[in-house]
């Protein structure tokens, strides 16, 4: 650990770094939007301006219009009317100015926000699997969201900043227009408003990043432990939970109080330090006056200008304050906007209207990134290959973890295998066209995902010449018809996350119905029928395979653990360890094959066991428990 | 629901309910008054702080200059004013620093609390579709609030008093031109009201498509598979553009609003002046006034100007928070339904555990009667398996026994005890029910497994491991027991997550083990492994398994058979099947037919 200096002077380094490269993105939003951003600073130098008018207009009033009527008794209406009217004036040109930089701020801070949730988004549609499985969901919702807020929150304050900077060169040229000694006493009080800004901008930003980052460590506690609260309540936690969670809050709470006091510290400065300005600009110009350098019109003025200018320089702190959330976010966004490997497909198509499809893989091996490398995750895949001739119904079967899922996901290119080649009809799917592919070949996962929309956009998803007979019929194939339609608004029923809730089973059944209304020659099974009961899954399969079903037949990858649906197989493959230990028929693997007998006769052997396990069920037990103090 | 339209929705019905909030509010944190009279006190001197200029100014300018120069009294003035800005300053310090070191402390105090209170809650309350709004209430409700005090709540606090002091000050010196000045800012004041409303409503508009576009984006990320299987990316790109498009145009519609509100602002500010210049100088002329008052009356218009109009907005924030803070005490308000009976509960006693059920019943609230008149018991030591399809309601009979819900009628007793009589530590450390979803923190395998027993050594849950069986699965992992098993256990699979959460459950050492589906997801030839060492480290306990595979039947002592909400069968797996039209005949029928 650094010493407290060393860790200060570091901080103070990356800090003047970060305000480079804040400034830098910055440049970017100006550049992206240029002409938005003229709006905002035409409406913001016009506002300054006539901040600094106003001082002048009200210093001549006093001493123009006010003294020498009181002086006299008498009022000059004449001079009380124009100088009504140029008051009047200044306010309505302010609210033009204050329309024009609003405005202009934040459309230009929304317009960023779209356009880079839209390029975020974008790229999370092209990336290939592989990446998003490097990410965390909560990650890319966050690059999506705040991240983007962050990147652009700076936009907000700037044009009033970059106003503000203009109003106070207008404000000391007035000055030293007005009176030099006057001008010296602002020379004075604006850059030491300034400094004082920026020094209050520095010291805050680390803390509130630092609460920030406690915020979202707070809300990830309350997240899992509410997530898991079954867990935790099972096993009578809650005391152990709530100590996580307090200690966390507890740090949040001392950084909140840090925050304050810093504010506390600052923000009564900097209201007293104009105020000082405009005592010291009574005194001197007191002086002044004898000497006759100035009247009391400009006393007034100066006096007044003070005043009205302390509020705006504030903004220049803002923006400051915002930029190193803004910098550290707009990091996070160029790792996503940056980040490469995309899948491109190729462009050869599949002849859609021929018989079932074939599916080859030829040695194919894969190795998953892992996140980080202390994570699980390299699974492997080696040296795989097989067949799925048209028309036929293939199973895989292996132990958990075997790598099935995989190879389900390499059969329909929802990743590329490291080594070798995966093939549909003898065409390699790195070289076929996307929709090409899709119409091809149609996966249904372990877990089914269910859109946010209406039973029919599940089933169709827009996809042409997919009407609702079509839908229809899919739903009759995958035994969901029925459930479907007695939901309240039939296929127009919303469902998933907003909509009404299925039940796992029908989930599953209506991405079944998914894939089938696509038609496809290729149809893989990810274990994606374990929620149906076995006669309709056999009754889908057969449906499937042939030409009744009204598409062309379909060849058939299956992931089973199911006797039942293995049995529906012409050809088993057994997969351990990534490696195709063994393929034939069932009968001929379940005579040769050890390892996959015990698994698909697991539960036979189980009941053996059991009844041979009766006639000694009295046999001293294992040593039971851990032998560990309460 | 009902929260999110209270929001967006202020009307004078909100007000009353607005100080019940607030008394509320109070009586749960009693410590938010400590020093509450001296923070306002320093408050009203830092407020004091703000018209010193002005006054200097008047002062300055009527003694010390238009009426010959006089830098003696122009000092004093000029003296006097610094001093009293350096104790206001010094006041401003102060008043903040309580002010937050007590609100902070308070609501950390609420906070943690309310997260509490939702661990206390049972089941019904915790459902999933509740779970992300509960999250809520212990962060961004409180954040809301928090980041309210730290902005808004100084902010309003300050103008306010701010407002009352220079109204003070402006009677002090003109009663005519105080007139003038609400006469401007009155009608500005019922407008930016009225707009406020009308911004209330459209930022309510806001944060429902943020959350619509959450929702886009959460499925394009979620759904990235699907997507990419269905080659999809095109329809999906336009649902986000959508989202994204509809969040803009609104937040462009909420800053319009919010530049009508400042304009309005600024144009009774300038009618304010210019209406003070023109009545102060009939008022100088027939000397009611001074030079001086008129110019100071100047100033003090523009004193006016910020505090309306930055009040009027944050008075739009304090509802927000207001809001938020009613939800968060909502749920404190909540009476946790089943209640642990604390100090005055009982012990579970000591030894294998028996079980009853009297006349059980339960049903969801406004639902159907899921468990009817369920009677039965259950000696202590047997290895008993409940079945039946889904939604029979073997899950709720598992639930009632470890009492994560209460029984509408009739009671559960284990060796003889009540369970609603039953403390909670007591009953957390000898029963333990290992669900179907086997949720895993964020840590490593040895931390998820040590769990409830944070003491033990990575020893002892390897050797745990061992005797379950699952050594050389422990060992097949990356970093064996140190292996992080990432968010919610993303990085096993589902199956591995069971084994994880079986070892948690095992190590726990519980009397009775209340297994729920506990192996669904695990590839048969281990769930048989399992069972079977499972059955042999369980001898001397009570074990009741809810069976989804009928090999966990046909090995457990007895076999209780669900259906409808009745027990319909129970004994012997070869018993049962003896009567071939029996409900667990055919159950196991169509397990038969599955797996062979």
């Amino acid at each position: 650990m650094m010493t407290l200096t060393a860790g200060e002077n570091v901080a103070s380094g990356t800090s003047r770094k970060v305000l480079g490269r804040g400034l830098a993105v910055l440049g970017r939003a100006i550049r992206e939007q240029p002409r938005i951003f003229a709006v905002a600073v035409a409406g913001s130098v016009l506002f300054g301006l006539m901040v600094v008018a106003s001082a002048f207009v009200v210093g001549r009033v006093v001493g123009e219009v006010v003294v020498p009527a009181i002086a006299s008794g008498s009022v000059g209406t004449g001079a009380l009317a124009l100088a009504a009217t140029a008051l009047l004036g200044i306010s309505v040109l302010r609210v033009v100015g204050i329309f024009g930089r609003r405005m202009g701020a934040g459309y230009m801070q929304y317009r960023l926000q779209a356009d880079y949730r839209r390029r975020v988004t974008r790229r999370y549609l092209e990336l290939p699997l592989s990446w998003h499985h490097r990410h965390a969901t909560g990650t890319l919702l966050s690059n999506a969201n705040s991240d983007v807020e962050a990147a652009w929150h700076p936009i907000a304050p700037l044009p009033f900043a970059v106003g503000t900077l203009v109003m106070l060169v207008g404000a000391v040229a007035a000055l030293f227009v007005t009176d030099w000694a006057l001008a010296l006493v602002g020379l004075a009080v604006f850059p030491a408003l300034f400094a004082l800004n920026v020094a209050y901008s520095r010291r805050m930003a680390p803390r509130q990043a630092r609460a920030q980052r406690l915020r979202a460590e707070v809300s990830g506690i309350a997240h899992e432990s509410f997530d898991g609260a079954l867990v935790v309540k099972t096993m009578g936690r809650e005391a152990q939970e709530t100590g996580r969670f307090a200690d966390r809050a507890g740090e949040l709470r001392d950084a909140l109080i840090s925050v304050g006091r810093l504010r506390g510290i600052f923000d009564p400065m900097l209201e007293t330090l104009p105020s000082l300005g405009t005592l010291a600009v009574l005194m001197v110009g007191a002086y002044r006056l004898r000497q006759g350098a100035i009247d009391v019109t400009e006393l007034v003025s100066v006096a007044f200008l003070f005043t009205v200018l302390a509020f705006p320089v504030r903004a220049i702190g803002w923006v400051l304050a915002e930029l190193p959330r803004s910098v550290a976010g707009w990091d996070r966004l160029r790792r996503v906007l940056d980040a490469t490997g995309e899948m491109p497909y190729g462009d050869s198509r599949l002849d859609a209207s021929s018989a079932p499809a074939t599916l080859t893989f030829t040695d194919v091996g894969f190795a998953y990134e892992p996140a980080e490398a202390h994570l699980p995750g390299a699974q492997v895949l080696g040296e795989v290959s097989f067949t799925v001739p048209a028309g036929k119904t293939v199973a895989l079967v292996g132990p958990t973890g075997a790598g099935k899922s995989t190879v389900a996901a390499l059969a329909v290119r929802l990743m590329d295998p490291r080594s070798g080649t995966v093939r549909i009809d003898g065409v390699d799917v790195r070289d076929l066209a996307a929709d090409s592919l899709a119409a091809t070949a149609a996966l249904v996962a372990q877990v089914p995902f269910i859109f946010d929309d209406t039973v029919r956009a599940n089933v169709s998803l827009d996809r042409p010449g997919v009407d609702d007979e079509a839908v229809w019929a899919a739903l009759r194939l995958a035994e969901a018809d029925g459930f479907v339609a007695a939901l309240p608004d039939g296929l127009d029923t919303m469902v998933g996350e907003r909509g009404t809730s299925l039940s796992g089973g029908q989930r599953q059944r209506l991405t079944l119905a998914r894939a089938l209304a696509g038609r496809p020659r290729l149809l893989v099974l990810d274990d994606a029928t374990s929620a149906v009961d076995p006669r309709v899954e056999a009754a889908i399969l057969a449906g499937l395979r042939s030409a009744e079903a009204g598409g062309p037949g379909a060849s058939i990858l299956v992931v089973a653990y199911r006797r039942a649906t293995i049995a529906l197989a012409d050809e088993v493959i057994y997969l351990e360890q990534g490696r195709v230990v063994a393929r034939g028929t069932h009968a001929t693997l379940l005579a040769t094959v050890p390892g996959y007998a015990d698994l698909v006769t697991a539960y036979e052997q189980a009941e053996v066991d059991h009844d041979r396990q009766r006639t000694y069920d009295e046999v001293t037990p294992l040593t039971s428990g851990l032998e560990v103090d309460r | 629901m009902s929260a999110i339209a209270e929001e967006t929705k202020p009307g004078p019905e909100q007000a009353e309910s607005t100080w019940m909030t607030l008394r509320r509010g109070l009586a749960l944190s009693p410590e938010l008054r400590i020093g509450l009279v001296g923070t306002i006190g320093l408050a009203l001197v830092y407020m004091v702080g703000r018209v010193a200029v002005p006054v200097a100014v008047q002062q300055g300018i009527d003694r010390g200059i238009v009426n010959g120069l006089d830098f003696e009294a122009l000092f004093t003035v000029v003296a006097i004013t610094v001093g009293v800005l350096v104790v206001t300053t010094a006041c401003g310090y102060l008043m903040m620093r309580r002010l937050f070191t007590v609100s902070e402390t308070a609501l950390a105090g609420v906070r943690i609390r309310a997260f509490r209170h939702v661990h206390d809650l049972s089941m019904l309350h915790q459902q999933s579709e509740r779970r992300g709004s509960l999250v809520s209430r212990v962060t961004s409700d409180v954040d809301q609030i928090t980041q309210f005090l730290q902005w808004g709540g100084v902010i309003l606090l300050v103008n306010l008093g701010q407002l009352v002091v220079t109204t003070t000050v402006m009677l002090a010196y003109s009663w005519q031109l105080t007139l003038v000045v609400y006469a401007a800012f009155g009608p500005a004041v019922f407008v930016i009201r009225l707009l406020q409303r009308r911004l209330a409503a459209a930022y309510g508009v806001v944060r429902q498509r943020t959350g619509a576009l959450l929702a886009a984006v959460g499925e394009s990320v979620v759904g990235a598979p699907v997507i990419r299987a269905y080659a999809v990316a095109g329809r999906t790109a336009r649902r986000l553009d959508e989202a994204i498009d509809s969040q803009r145009r609104a937040q462009q519609k909420a800053i319009r609003i919010s530049i009508m509100g400042s304009s309005v602002g600024e144009l009774a500010a300038g009618l304010a002046l210019a209406g003070v210049v023109v009545l102060g100088v009939f008022l100088g002329a027939d000397r009611t006034l001074t030079i001086g008052e008129v110019t100071a009356f100047l100033f003090l218009v523009t004193l006016f100007i910020q505090p309306v109009q930055i009040a009027t907005e944050v008075l739009n924030e304090a509802q927000n928070a207001i809001a938020g803070w009613r939800r968060v005490l909502d749920v404190l308000d909540v009476a946790p339904d089943v209640a642990d009976p604390g100090e005055r509960g009982r012990e579970l006693p000591a030894g294998p555990l028996d079980i009853r059920f009297t006349g059980v019943s339960f049903a969801y609230p406004g639902g159907p009667t899921v468990l009817h008149d369920v009677s039965l018991e259950i000696p202590a030591k047997s290895r008993v398996a409940v079945v039946g399809e889904t939604g029979s309601g073997k899950t709720t009979f598992a639930k009632l026994l470890t009492r994560l819900m209460d029984p509408t009628a009739g009671a559960v007793l284990l060796s003889g005890v009540p369970l609603t009589e039953v403390r909670f530590d007591s009953l957390r450390s000898r029963v333990v029910m290992v669900p179907q979803d086997g949720f895993l923190f964020d840590a490593s395998v040895a931390d998820n497994v040590r769990f409830a027993r944070p003491e033990l050594t990575d020893e002892q849950l390897a050797a745990a491991f061992t005797e379950l069986g699952l050594a050389d699965w422990l060992d097949g992992l990356p970093a064996g027991l140190a292996t992080g098993v990432g968010e919610r256990g993303e990085a096993l699979s589902v199956g591995e997550r069971q084994l994880v959460a079986l070892a948690r459950a095992y190590v726990a050492d519980p009397d009775l083990l209340v297994l729920d589906e506990a192996t669904s997801a695990v590839d048969p030839a281990t769930e048989v492994r399992l069972q079977r060492t499972l059955d042999a480290v369980t001898r001397g306990r009570t074990t009741l398994a809810i069976a989804h595979r009928l090999s966990t039947a046909q090995s457990a002592d007895e076999v209780i058979v669900v259906d409808r909400g009745r027990i319909v069968q129970r004994g012997p797996h070869d018993e049962l099947i003896r009567d071939p039209d029996s409900v667990y005949a055919l159950l196991y029928a169509s397990w038969l037919e599955q797996t062979r």
